[in-house]
């Protein structure tokens, strides 16, 4: 009976975030999985001419700009994620280390985070400006001549470059916060030990830091990884509503959250159910990687 | 394995906080450590035990002074290349790694080739008696082997010092007695110069070899356990040791009689002044006549030692403690004649609490 009272209440508790998730949440998630078997459906006026089972998929798969979103996110995941991951790692451990002005410098890298993406972007599409930019500046003193970062014209290489700058950098102050605070959390005891054990710095930092730390590594990377395959604001930022350098209409950046945003803005029949397909696709992507992190985790991670 | 004897001159250590007042965690300590012994160092908590046992390690580094291994000046080495093995008092054991791992990592760390490190991790482990659990994390053990495999992974590098900060103090009170003996055990199998830090004053007195008792960052004194508890400097070492306490009373040299009240103690041949007279409680003797006679409120019996619990003459709200042969049977609230073994009273400077 007692449970059963308890019961109750955790539920009433529970119901004004319940409301939230299942309208905003649960329901379009069930409504998209719906939306990729429905042919020629039309927002619009709700109407749709009839199901299917694979055809806004195999519609998607075989569109050029579908390939061009999945190979710019799969970069953006693959590459940047470990880079901002490794980075952190070593400047929290960094700023662990020093005790003058620790805490400005804790200041300074979590700037970033209180910052909006899209004016970073914005910033950062000025540093990579061919002409006066801060970066062919400092290239420039290396007597490199000035290369058109994120200008009309640019490759693809090189705008991806930029964005990784720029990603890896905004990325960078939740990370080594997350970081820090696991770091300052370690006992001190195994830092006196290692140093009585006679353990280098490479050790100490492999053997011992990272193994105590890994609960905070593995949180950041899955939560990265899922971050990274969702990316779209960063592209905007930096390269503006039409995903290109320079504007014009190419879509050459364009990300899947980014294709599945832009298909949401066709209003020809099917178009919604191919923005579902996109997003469907990339939910199965991310769940598949998210798995096999943990599955990593499960073995290397130390809790 | 060499053994080495430790030498600390003047050492001191002063922490400076940030706008706080100095603190003088130890001041000019002077002592020898002979080689291959068990070295006791004790006294209350802040007294700087800890810090003194941490400069001979190394993590800390003193504020003025030397401290030599042998001949050799070790002050400004890093503890890295001190070779000392130092058991933390919460042991310190990486938690991600097995017992094996725990106690190769100083092996590895030396470069050691794997073969050997192996076999000696094990060697070790055997003599700390937890061999078979070698394959255990830190937190599938119990305190007491958690303890073990600390002391293990200390002594395998085989290092010239072992030192052991309070090492008893997350123990069950039977499991301490146990591994205090053990600890003896592998100090004298081993050979090495080893000191510990501890509060516990029977722990300290049951298993070295030479204990040092501190105050307030100062050496009060420096001996065999039994030879500074049969003859404390002071007031200070005289309270500290012994367990029932030892009874202190107000009382007067006067005409070469120690007085208490009107109860003589016992002769001095010192002048006469108001003194602090302590004995231990074993330091009393029933007499059938002579002495002074008291009153005794309760009679403790345990074991063979008979405790009585006497009413103190000089302030009717206290008492002290006289232990007598269990043989002698006394009744609660009944009168006794007491004399005083004439090597077992202290007399103390009222002021400085220096032996008189």
């Amino acid at each position: 009976m007692l449970e059963q009272k308890h019961n109750i209440k955790a539920w009433i508790y529970l119901l004004p975030a319940l409301v939230l998730l299942v309208v905003f949440t649960f329901y379009p998630i069930v409504n998209a999985f719906i939306l990729v078997f429905m042919e020629g459906y039309r927002y619009i006026d709700g109407t749709w001419t009839g199901w299917t089972l694979t055809g806004n998929i195999r519609y998607v798969l075989n569109s050029q700009l579908f390939w061009d979103a999945m190979r710019n996110t799969l970069v953006i995941v693959f590459v940047s994620v470990p880079i901002s991951v490794i980075i952190s790692l070593f400047i929290a451990v960094w700023l662990n280390s020093i005790k003058r002005l620790q805490g400005t410098f804790q200041t300074i890298f979590f700037l970033p985070y209180v910052t909006n993406s899209i004016a970073i972007g914005m910033a950062f599409a000025v540093i990579f400006n061919r002409d006066f930019g801060l970066f062919n500046l400092i290239l420039g003193l290396f007597s490199i001549d000035p290369i058109n970062w994120v200008g009309t014209g640019a490759s693809w290489g090189r705008a991806m470059t930029a964005l990784m700058v720029f990603i890896v950098w905004n990325g960078l102050a939740f990370k080594i916060i997350v970081f820090l605070s696991g770091l300052q959390s370690i006992d001190k005891q195994y830092y006196d030990a290692a140093r009585i054990d006679s353990a280098s710095k490479r050790r100490v930092f492999l053997k011992i830091t990272v193994p105590l730390l890994s609960p905070m590594i593995a949180f950041i990377t899955i939560t990265s990884f899922i971050g990274a395959f969702k990316e779209y604001t960063a592209v905007v930022g930096m390269f503006g509503e039409n995903l290109n350098p320079g504007g014009g209409g190419r879509n050459m950046m364009i990300t899947i959250v980014g294709l599945v945003y832009e298909s949401l803005g066709q209003v020809y029949p099917g178009a919604t159910s191919e923005a579902a397909a996109a997003a469907i696709i990339l939910f199965f992507m991310t769940l598949l990687l998210t798995l096999f992190n943990m599955y990593i985790s499960k073995k290397r991670v130390h809790y | 394995m060499e053994t080495i004897q430790i030498r600390l001159e003047n050492l001191t250590k002063i922490f400076q906080q940030k706008g706080k007042e100095e603190t003088v965690a130890v001041k000019d300590l002077d002592i020898t450590i002979p080689a291959g012994k068990l070295i006791g160092l004790l006294g209350p908590s802040g007294c700087g035990k800890s810090t003194t046992l941490y400069m001979i390690s190394g993590l800390l580094r003193p504020t003025t002074g030397k401290i030599y291994f042998g001949d050799n000046e070790v002050t400004n080495i890093p503890p890295e290349n001190r070779g000392i093995g130092l058991v933390f008092q919460n042991y310190a054991l990486y938690p991600h790694m097995t017992v094996r791992q725990n106690i190769m990592f100083p092996l590895e760390n030396l470069k050691f080739p794997k073969e050997e490190a192996l076999n000696r991790a094990q060697k070790y482990a055997d003599l700390v008696g937890i061999g078979h659990l070698m394959d255990r994390k830190p937190k599938q053990l119990s305190g007491g082997q958690q303890q073990r495999v600390a002391i293990a992974r200390a002594l395998v590098k085989e290092p010239r010092v072992l030192l052991l900060d309070e090492p008893l103090s997350n123990l069950d009170a039977r499991l301490r007695l146990q591994t205090r003996e053990e600890i003896k055990r592998i100090q004298r199998e081993t050979g090495i110069t080893t000191i510990f830090v501890t509060h516990d004053q029977e722990e300290a007195m049951s298993i070295s070899d030479e204990i040092v008792v501190m105050k307030d960052g100062v050496q009060q004194q420096k001996g065999e356990p039994q030879k500074v508890y049969d003859k404390p400097n002071n007031m200070f070492v005289a309270k500290f040791l012994g367990n029932p306490p030892i009874n202190l009373f107000e009382g007067r040299v006067s005409d070469g009689e120690v007085l208490v009240g009107e109860m003589k103690f016992g002769t001095s041949k010192g002048k006469a002044q108001e003194v602090m007279v302590g004995v231990r409680p074993e330091g009393f003797k029933r007499v059938k006549q002579g002495g002074f006679e008291v009153h005794v409120e309760f009679v403790e019996t345990i074991g063979r030692d008979t405790t009585l619990i006497i009413r103190n003459p000089l302030d009717e709200t206290k008492t002290f403690r006289a232990i007598i042969d269990a043989d002698e049977r006394v009744e609660a609230d009944s009168k006794v004649r007491l004399s005083v073994k004439p090597n077992k009273m202290f007399l103390f400077d009222k002021e400085s609490g220096e032996l008189v």
